[in-house]
């Protein structure tokens, strides 16, 4: 089936929140499952960062050949542009509406998540958002990365079976302090579940 | 045997945090996020709470010397308090804030001003319990405080040292439990 290349760099998360103290705490949990992470306080300097020139008029994109997102995670509510919008406006990027996103909220209203996942979010975590909501993401990054190698066809059946045991940075067990070794083990490992 | 006495000492003053309803179980996820990589995390979220706490609970009370009360903004100023507060896990001042957002719905300007009041109560009180609590750990090194709970209790029964250890990162509920079973 031809080689693979497969990218040694790991996947990016923008998240999102004008909270300091739950920038600091997503910036963790991501952290903890290996993810590149960039924290922004503001629904536009996402957009500037994700390469949307001219926001507000929703004008030109330039994307910068240097930045990659992965996926992006964001408050709902935020001055200025919400969650909400946000999504909107990715959504209706061409460059950027398959790029997964998630919507954190601290509030539990139904009509609120309902909206947010009509609109194409990919999940909706409430806060505090805890390390069993990040390992929930799996799924949606695993499935980005792979469209950027002309394997899909083959990779697909396999998706859910390998990419499970892969525990992507050992999220699970964070009480336990791991070695680089052991991380590196993870990431050869990771290499070698996709197929040939 | 000092030294032990300290851990016993850390590992009580924590666990008494959580049994007195100050702490829940979010703070036993940033704990989580401790290790050798990040050895000081939870005291860095805890100082950046007290520094946003600041500015936060300054707002409210400039906000609420205003006349008449703007509800709306007293509302929006309090939910974000109550964010950083639930993301810390302090447990009192949480239940204070809800109490405050209430009266804020209510546009009882009296209620408002009386929760207001516990809410900083409540705050000060945490504050004091927290910043004890990481001096003492801060005495007995950064690394051995993340085991510090559990060392005390895992000496009690060695049989199920591995759900022990995991229980108390876990939870504050079992250290009862295994205090029980070791009679």
């Amino acid at each position: 089936m031809g080689v693979i290349s497969i990218s040694e760099t790991p996947l990016h998360v923008l998240a999102v929140d004008d909270s300091n103290i739950d920038r600091k705490l997503i910036e963790r949990l991501l952290k903890t499952f290996s993810y590149h992470v960039t924290a922004v306080d503001s629904g536009i300097k996402a957009l500037e960062f994700l390469g949307l020139q001219d926001v507000e008029n929703f004008q030109s994109f330039s994307p910068s050949p240097e930045v990659e997102v992965n996926l992006v995670i964001t408050d709902y509510c935020m001055p200025g542009m919400t969650g909400f919008e946000l999504l909107r406006k990715i959504k209706e990027s061409k460059s950027l509406k398959d790029i997964p996103v998630v919507i954190m909220s601290s509030d539990n209203i139904p009509a609120r998540i309902n909206r947010c996942l009509e609109e194409g979010a990919e999940e909706f975590f409430l806060k505090p958002v805890r390390m069993s909501d990040v390992d929930k993401l799996k799924p949606y990054l695993s499935k980005n990365e792979r469209k950027t190698t002309d394997e899909e066809e083959c990779v697909s059946n396999d998706s859910s079976g390998a990419m499970d045991d892969d525990d992507g940075g050992g999220g699970n067990d964070g009480v336990e302090a791991r070695s680089d070794e052991d991380e590196q083990i993870e990431k050869d490992q990771s290499l070698l579940i996709l197929p040939p | 045997m000092e030294r032990n006495q300290m851990h016993r000492q850390i590992a009580n003053t924590r666990k008494l945090m959580f049994d007195q309803g100050y702490l829940d179980e979010q703070f036993i996820q940033l704990e989580e996020l401790q290790d050798g990589s990040n050895p000081n995390f939870v005291e860095e979220v805890v100082t950046l709470y007290y520094r946003d706490s600041a500015r936060f609970l300054s707002n409210l009370d400039q906000a609420l010397e205003k006349r008449p009360l703007d509800f709306s903004k007293l509302d929006n100023l309090m939910h974000q308090f109550k964010g950083s507060s639930t993301s810390i896990g302090a447990k009192k001042v949480k239940t204070e804030c809800t109490h405050f957002r209430n009266y804020c719905n209510a546009r009882n300007a009296e209620g408002c001003k009386r929760t207001f009041q516990n809410v900083k109560k409540e705050y000060t009180t945490l504050r004091k319990k927290l910043e004890a609590y990481f001096q003492m750990s801060r005495q007995v090194g950064p690394v051995e405080t993340a085991y510090a709970s559990s060392v005390v209790v895992c000496t009690i029964r060695y049989d199920t040292i591995h759900s022990l250890h995991l229980n108390i990162i876990h939870s504050n509920l079992p250290l009862r439990r295994c205090a029980a079973r070791s009679h």
